[in-house]
């Protein structure tokens, strides 16, 4: 027991892995990181590669792949926040301006959906009176 | 009495959308287990990041990130709204967005401009008619999440509020409580209320702090955009999870209703089939008898 760290591997859309391990090795940024247990606090950026660690009473080790992402070291706990999507500086940017284009256009051209999502409301509106109407004719027969 | 053949065709018609309404609800109930599983699988990393952003908080940072540091004046806001691209699921766009109104009416009598970030069709058909600057937009996310298609609008936003253009950002959207009931929530997402990180680290008040690879600023500005991102990820997965339920739920309603007006149409069918022929009896008889 007191030779062992919890290991958790989280992705944004799933937990891909927790439980005790021996012995961790990551890939840092400024290099492979081996973590023992009572590491010194430690964060840092990782990138894509294997994720290995050793848990207790197996021979092998277990892998799992993660797209970079951050690692955190506590002396009892190691944490990897793992991305799940590819990034990057410019790829974001990219993202943000396309999402940024999309809004643009949107205000230029707002003649089509927008008119269709009116119309749908107008159209919801006017069956619900229609309705009304007709509970009120029944209510009078 | 209405013509029998146009109440015939009147139940037919009633019937047909009592099919429809039927299947969008049994269609609503298995994507809401598949949303509500996604739910609780972005759970972890929410909590994991939280962890570490708390710790972080706890720990003596040289560098202070601007998503923590608090500004004087809020003259500009950023706004995510959050809504589904369908409708058809109840009042469950109509709540958030009109705790959007109810919000950004409190905003403007403060002097504060709002800049809105829609995410799904509703909510961009909303905040276009409202005449709201739209300045990112994302729609036709599908059934499931994908942190990829969030990244961008959100990176606009933040960019503004880095840049000082926005000086908080809020989050508007459905959480899931169940199954039956979904709540439109407002949260603030920069700068980071500190009610959010508190009771979560195991607080060691000794003075102590991360060894930084490779220097402070570049892993906290990581690690922030992370922990916004993670937020707005866990708050579509859960407005998708209300969508689906809120659907079923409205689907259910009217299935329902189609039935009682069949019934109701059905008697009102069979009174004015009898009375034609009581009528059609009486003329025979009132012509017999003449003869």
């Amino acid at each position: 027991m007191a030779n062992t760290i919890q290991v958790d591997v989280v992705s944004a859309e799933e937990q891909i892995f927790s439980g005790l391990a021996e012995f961790v090795v990551l890939p840092g940024e400024m290099g492979e990181l081996g973590i023992y247990p009572r590491h010194t606090p430690l964060i840092t950026r990782i990138k894509p590669g294997t994720v290995r660690f050793r848990i207790p009473g197996q021979t092998t080790e277990e892998i799992v792949y993660v797209s970079g992402g951050i690692l955190e070291v506590q002396p009892d706990s190691v944490t990897v926040l793992a991305d799940t999507a590819i990034r990057g500086p410019d790829l974001d940017e990219a993202r943000a301006l396309e999402a940024k284009r999309r809004a643009e256009e949107a205000m230029q051209d707002r003649s089509s959906e927008i008119d269709y999502a009116r119309a749908m409301a107008e159209l919801a509106e006017a069956v619900a009176q229609l309705a009304a109407i007709q509970r009120l004719r029944k209510g009078s027969h | 009495m209405a013509g029998s053949k146009e109440i015939r065709m009147k139940i037919k018609s009633v019937q047909n959308t009592r099919k429809i309404t039927k299947a969008m609800e049994m269609v609503a109930a298995s994507k809401m287990r598949k949303a509500q599983e996604r739910m609780r699988a972005a759970r972890p990393y929410g909590e994991k990041i939280r962890n570490v952003v708390a710790h972080m908080a706890l720990a003596h940072p040289e560098y202070q990130h601007p998503f923590l540091a608090r500004r004087e004046t809020v003259r500009n806001v950023g706004l995510v709204v959050v809504t589904s691209d369908k409708g058809l699921c109840g009042g469950l766009n109509t709540n958030v967005l009109r705790q959007v109104t109810l919000a950004s009416r409190r905003w403007e009598q403060q002097g504060a401009k709002v800049h809105a970030v829609a995410i799904g069709n509703k909510g961009l058909g909303f905040l276009q008619r409202a005449g709201f600057p739209v300045v990112a937009q994302v729609i036709g996310l599908g059934d499931t999440p994908h942190l990829e298609k969030l990244i961008g609008p959100l990176k606009t936003l933040l960019d503004m509020y880095t840049t000082g253009e926005v000086d908080a950002i809020y989050l508007a959207y459905n959480r899931f409580v169940n199954t039956m009931k979904q709540e439109p929530t407002l949260e603030q997402l920069t700068p980071l209320p500190g009610e959010r990180l508190e009771g979560n680290a195991q607080a060691s008040s000794l003075a102590w702090d991360y060894l930084y690879e490779p220097d402070p600023k570049a892993v906290v500005d990581q690690l922030m955009i992370r922990y916004v991102e993670a937020l707005l990820y866990q708050a579509v997965a859960e407005n998708m999870a209300s969508e689906q339920s809120a659907r079923m739920v409205a689907m259910k309603a009217a299935s329902d209703n189609a039935k009682n007006v069949i019934g109701e149409l059905q008697l009102v069918y069979n009174k004015s089939r009898q009375a034609a022929i009581t009528k059609e009896l009486s003329e025979i008889v009132g012509g017999a008898a003449a003869v």
